[in-house]
């Protein structure tokens, strides 16, 4: 890649920042070149951050239906799957799971529910509303 | 309080975390080096298909050496040991980066990605095996050289805590690193730093050798792996798409400096031929560039066919990921054969 062809086009996901890319100036050197972005990153990235924008949706519509806890809404929300939450929250996933219905949600203890949030980074409160 | 001298550390925008990182703590501490050295004398480049270990649903596909990889293989090869420290408790963890910065030594931290607050929205995922340089504090502000970054950023204390223990797959535990003095005589002290010719080329072949290694599922038998995977997707299913869009993430998105770090170790063996004084190596370099030009094709390709703009063709995807697997089996072929 030549320094005339990085891509300066802009990507939304980087939000301004500058990305360093290796490219070969006039003088045949191999050098670092700040791009602004490539839309193909930016289609990709997007799709990644769109996979759990519509799993956060799908949960916030099962939890307004009394099917899921909003436990479920925070976790895909913070960008986790189930996996990812219960390594950080050292909890183990079938519990997780469990807790994802309302019923039980509803009866965990405050310890319990600071554990989640902690893992989460939220406070208990907003823990257990949907935004 | 604030860390008493505030260290001179000079940032450099870096395209990839750990080799960025590297580079800019051993020019700190008086060996200069360039990213692209750093990650070439630490056999950088890879490829690696690993599709029974997932990460957010995804199969793990990397471009590069495991996280580490970088400080231990620059470490090792100019013969600088990295000092190198993880904690039970956080506290412990940032009692112990204070002390430091309080004697005014400059730091390589692993962290996450996702709590670390100057990151933009869409780029924040749990992705645990980030590194940074921290060269200060001022009050509960930590000054970080954030190698990705154009310029230098700061991160609240209680985030960078968070940051570097955050838990799950390739966890930190506050991992924190500084290089260790050189030994006496060592060969760094007496170039003034930098790499010597038989640690460049002892480099080189062993990622000639990894890439051409008769295991299925790294080099470019990996990538031909992949690309039969690839051949086999439904073009119908969402999951399909997913994986395509999957593969050019990692070998575009994630700070690979384009073309799956092709052009960074392009880069890397433009100045090795010269400090190996070998106009073959430039002719690599040359090659190696073409190739990288390559992989940005097949991730245009991809992308639009992600996007919905081409119709979704497998078997083309395929055929594109396994012709560059062709290009590079004869490429580090003969690159090994040039250095044997």
């Amino acid at each position: 890649m030549d320094i005339s062809e990085v891509p300066q086009e802009g990507n939304a996901t980087l939000a301004g920042l500058r990305k360093a890319v290796y490219a070969r100036n006039a003088e045949n050197r191999i050098v670092s070149v700040a791009s602004a972005g490539w839309e193909v990153e930016e289609i990709v990235t997007q799709q990644a951050a769109d996979i759990f924008s519509a799993y956060t949706t799908a949960a916030h519509a099962r939890v307004l239906k009394g099917e899921s806890s909003p436990l479920e809404y925070w976790m895909y929300a913070r960008r986790m799957d189930l996996a990812t939450f219960a390594q950080s929250s050292g909890i183990w996933r079938w519990r997780i799971r469990r807790h994802f219905q309302p019923a039980l949600f509803a009866r965990l203890s405050p310890e319990m529910l600071d554990r989640y949030a902690d893992a989460l980074g939220i406070s208990r409160q907003t823990l257990c509303q949907l935004p | 309080m604030n860390s008493a001298p505030l260290a001179n550390f000079a940032h450099r925008h870096a395209a990839h975390c750990e080799s960025g990182s590297v580079a800019n703590l051993l020019t700190h501490y008086g060996c200069p080096l360039s990213e692209p050295m750093a990650f070439g004398l630490a056999g950088g480049l890879s490829f690696a298909y690993l599709n029974f270990i997932r990460i957010q649903e995804m199969p793990l596909i990397a471009y590069r050496v495991p996280p580490r990889g970088i400080v231990k293989g620059v470490g090792k090869a100019l013969g600088i040991p990295f000092h190198v420290e993880r904690f039970r408790s956080p506290l412990a963890g940032t009692a112990r980066l204070d002390a430091l910065l309080d004697q005014g030594q400059v730091v390589g931290l692993q962290t996450s990605v996702f709590w670390l607050p100057y990151f933009p929205e869409d780029m924040r995922f749990h992705f645990n095996a980030h590194n940074l340089v921290v060269y200060g504090r001022e009050g509960d502000e930590y000054l970080i050289s954030d190698p990705v970054f154009e310029h230098p950023v700061r991160c609240p204390r209680a985030d960078l805590e968070r940051a570097r223990f955050a838990k799950g797959m390739l966890a930190p535990k506050g991992l924190l690193y500084y290089p260790q003095a050189p030994a006496q005589g060592a060969p760094v002290m007496q170039n003034g730093g930098g790499a010597t010719p038989q640690n460049i080329t002892r480099s080189i072949r062993r990622v000639a050798r990894n890439m051409l290694a008769p295991v299925p599922v790294v080099g470019t038998s990996g990538m031909r792996w992949l690309a039969r995977r690839i051949a086999r997707l439904d073009p119908k299913a969402a999951a399909s798409s997913r994986l395509i869009g999957h593969i050019v993430r990692m070998q575009e998105e994630i700070g690979t400096g384009g073309g799956g770090f092709r052009f960074l170790y392009a880069a890397f063996l433009q100045e090795a031929a010269e400090s190996c004084d070998s106009p073959q190596l430039a002719e690599f370099s040359a090659r190696l560039l073409d190739i990288g030009d390559e992989w940005r094709a097949f991730a245009l390709a991809a992308a639009r066919m992600v996007k919905g703009r081409d119709a979704f063709d497998p078997s083309a995807i395929a055929g594109l990921l396994s012709a560059q697997a062709d290009r590079e089996a004869i490429f580090f072929r003969d690159l090994r054969s040039a250095l044997a």
